[in-house]
């Protein structure tokens, strides 16, 4: 399983070693981190919530295609569920790959794939007290489209 | 016929619940979904979600048929 979820803080020098490979020249990874703010308000924690048994099918296959499309040689997506604080660590992904090239491009494909397809869902708490689910109360507000990229849809 | 429907994010809270099973006659995931809408008004629009049957993606127009589990997918945040 290349894509898989943690409900407990993510091990990336565990997931590092699992990618471990003589022929591989070069490793790239990224994590993605819990902000303290988003478009304009102060958020305090976070809640994400997945559809699991679609999301790790999803996930391997956003992976599968990386490896087929790259010239990569190992590549894996560990995604938080649960609650998180500020600085918390909600996705990593790791790449490694004969040149460094490769890497990068693979990487940036699975975490972009990642944030559009894969039924996760992030309810942000906010200091004021109010709390919304991201991509999905401005569709609620405004229920016509806008072309607004942060208003994506999977 | 009955389903199993299960509920994720902003439409678990607005159905008030993560599952149920249903007694239903609609014949397609869509209409399903028209059944729900009215029921619990939710205040996502069918063109704003997808739909899972049975752990996978399908089109709207999907048949649904006896024991089947439905998903219908609010528009994802990961990362």
């Amino acid at each position: 399983m290349r894509f898989r979820f943690a409900s407990a803080p993510i091990d990336a020098a565990a997931g590092r070693r699992e990618l471990l490979d003589g022929a591989a020249g070069g490793y790239v990874s990224f994590e993605g981190w819990v902000r303290d703010h988003n478009e304009g308000l102060a958020v305090s924690r976070l809640e994400y919530e997945a559809f699991q048994e679609l999301a790790v099918k999803e996930g391997d296959r956003i992976v599968n295609e990386a490896l087929a499309r790259f010239p990569i040689k190992r590549a894996l997506c560990v995604h938080r569920v649960g609650d998180l604080s500020i600085g918390e660590m909600a996705v990593w992904v790791g790449v490694c790959a004969v040149h460094r090239g490769e890497a990068f491009d693979a990487c940036r494909y699975i975490i972009d794939e990642v944030k559009h397809r894969v039924p996760i869902w992030k309810k942000e708490h906010y200091r004021n007290g109010d709390s919304g689910w991201v991509n999905c109360e401005a569709c609620a507000a405004a229920p016509v489209h806008s072309h607004d990229p942060r208003h994506s849809h999977g | 016929m009955q389903l199993k429907v299960h509920y994720y994010a902003l439409l678990r809270e607005q159905a008030g619940r993560s599952e149920e099973t249903i007694e239903t006659a609609a014949a397609t995931a869509s209409e399903l979904f028209g059944e729900l809408h009215a029921r619990y008004g939710f205040s996502l629009a069918r063109d704003q979600l997808k739909v899972a049957v049975n752990s996978e993606f399908r089109e709207w127009g999907h048949p649904l048929r006896a024991g089947d589990a439905v998903v219908f997918i609010p528009p994802v945040a990961g990362g």
